[in-house]
């Protein structure tokens, strides 16, 4: 179990999950999930595509609205402490023509900070241009968001959840258009911010897993926890729909049915 | 042109008409920018049609059952920010049929005002104008209207240009801030609506939306942040209704018709250079 770092003086666990069920279109993407992360935990999300590990991310940001069951974020209900969440979303939605500048966009990150009206202050300025710095961006920040790469693309992101000084960050899929090397600046980085925030991260990459992470959350419909200590190659060969085997999992004496259907 | 320009000296109408460009160019070169980015220039087409349900009503009411005070231009005010609000509602909420239901609310909102007009005895000249406008017939009082379309547009603009670039680029990030994107969304297309009617009653439908989208269109081509292309398209704008203008006054081409020309050269143009000198760097 990692330890509880005690994030603004509360001690409630960054994420509690009860009795939680979600369906999207009669079809039940997530069932009874209970979970709990801990303020400065280290987690990372895993399961196989249209298993609900976005979901699941949306359902901590309060972006979806669970069918049955309690979420609650740093013991409150997630529309109450957004501000305190930093998201980096799978950013395909988004329309790469848009007229903005990677200053514009990391500045979003600033958005309810202030007052509700116009302007950024300079010390937003400054803190955006920290965030910049640190994913390597600070030297592009005037080009505009159509001219840049998909990795750099990706590390705006990345800098505008950091932007929003998050509390706890959530990234889906952040490994997703970086090469090795970059992959290995992201999680140096990752590792470096954790120790003053809760990051979870959606990944597909158990490489990453291995190095840094603490917890791993197995989404599959059904959700589970190990911590990585325990993770061994059949958990692996479970989370990518091989055969299915049972696992002792962390402090409970239940087996674990991630099931591959 | 040397006609135009003296005459532009003696007719106070050929100066309303020059003014009435300088003014439509501003609430275009804004708003267009919003609905270009936001990819919603079909919102903008349907609502300025659907609107012709309330021109029609507040026409028919004024000729036949004799509400004098009720202007047409009021009842296409109402219409319009209800056809803002539903399109608004429906896109927030049920995004997959947005198109479905801008198409509904376009073919009704005109089949209505249809309706209304052939109940209307006489010439229906306004509805006519309305349609197709003409620049050259500009009132007084129309361009003050226009003028205050303008101030509420730039004084909005300023104040939420952070806000309204936030939920345009990603509604879902601005949620996670804490704003209230329904509310800023809404906001936008009433203002779009607004601009909408209030430039149609001008100069008509049709040339709203080549205002609306050509200026910016092209602008979008060159410039890498929202500001700079409210800039230009502006200034595009007033270049396209003042040079379609000046082309079309000599021969007496109709007016509209030849800023729409213009603008969409332009474009053609615009796009074409743009190719030619991407092909050339690379």
């Amino acid at each position: 179990m990692p330890d509880s770092v005690p994030v603004n003086g509360s001690h409630f666990p960054a994420v509690m999950i009860r009795g939680l069920n979600f369906s999207y279109d009669g079809y039940l993407v997530l069932e009874d999930v209970n979970i709990e992360i801990q303020q400065g935990d280290f987690v990372s999300v895993v399961g196989p595509n249209g298993g609900g590990k976005t979901t699941l991310i949306k359902l901590i940001l309060g972006l979806l609205t669970p069918s049955s069951g309690a979420v609650k974020v740093f013991g409150q209900d997630p529309d109450r402490v957004r501000t305190r969440m930093g998201y980096m979303p799978q950013h395909s939605q988004l329309d790469f023509q848009f007229p903005a500048t990677v200053m514009d966009v990391t500045l979003m990150g600033r958005l309810g900070h202030g007052s509700h009206f116009g302007f950024y202050s300079r010390e937003d300025r400054e803190i955006v241009l920290m965030c910049l710095e640190k994913v390597g961006l600070a030297a592009i920040r005037r080009k505009s968001f159509a001219e840049i790469s998909g990795g750099q693309r990706q590390r705006l992101f990345l800098a505008r959840a950091l932007a929003c000084e998050p509390d706890m960050l959530l990234l889906d899929e952040p490994t997703a258009n970086l090469d090795v090397a970059m992959e290995g600046d992201l999680y140096k980085l990752l590792q470096e911010l954790n120790e003053k925030l809760t990051i979870v991260i959606v990944s597909h990459d158990l490489g990453f897993v291995s190095q840094v992470v603490r917890t791993v959350l197995c989404v599959k419909r059904k959700v589970l926890t190990h911590p990585t200590a325990e993770i061994t190659g059949e958990i692996i060969n479970e989370i990518y729909g091989s055969p299915m085997k049972m696992i002792r999992h962390n402090g409970g004496g239940e087996g674990c049915n991630c099931t591959s259907s | 042109m040397y006609e135009f320009l003296t005459d532009l000296r003696q007719y106070p109408f050929l100066q309303n008409a020059l003014l009435t460009g300088l003014l439509a160019g501003v609430a275009c070169g804004v708003i267009g920018t919003y609905i270009v980015v936001r990819r919603i220039s079909y919102i903008a087409g349907g609502i300025a049609h659907s609107v012709l349900a309330g021109l029609g009503a507040a026409f028919y009411l004024q000729r036949v059952h004799h509400w004098s005070a009720l202007q047409p231009v009021y009842g296409a005010l109402v219409v319009a920010v209800i056809a803002a609000i539903t399109i608004g509602l429906v896109s927030l909420k049920a995004r997959q049929r947005e198109d479905t239901a801008i198409s509904a609310l376009w073919a009704v909102g005109m089949a209505i005002g249809i309706v209304f007009i052939s109940m209307t005895p006489g010439y229906n000249e306004e509805l006519m104008g309305y349609l197709f406008g003409n620049i050259l017939l500009v009132s007084s009082s129309e361009l003050w209207m226009l003028g205050g379309l303008d101030v509420i547009i730039v004084v909005l603009g300023l104040l939420f240009y952070n806000q309204f670039l936030a939920v345009c680029f990603d509604q879902e990030f601005a949620r996670l801030r804490g704003m209230n994107v329904e509310f800023f969304y809404l906001l936008l297309l009433a203002l779009a609506a607004l601009t909408v009617v209030i430039l149609a009653t001008v100069v008509g439908i049709v040339m709203v939306v080549a205002l609306l989208t050509l200026p910016v269109a092209i602008a979008a081509l060159f410039c890498r942040t929202l500001w700079m292309m409210m800039i230009v398209s502006t200034v595009l704008c007033v270049a396209f209704t003042t040079s379609g203008l000046a082309i079309s006054y000599s021969p007496d081409y109709p007016t509209g018709a030849t800023t729409i020309l213009v603008a969409g050269f332009a474009y053609l143009f615009a796009i074409t250079f743009r190719w030619t000198s991407d092909r050339i760097r690379n």
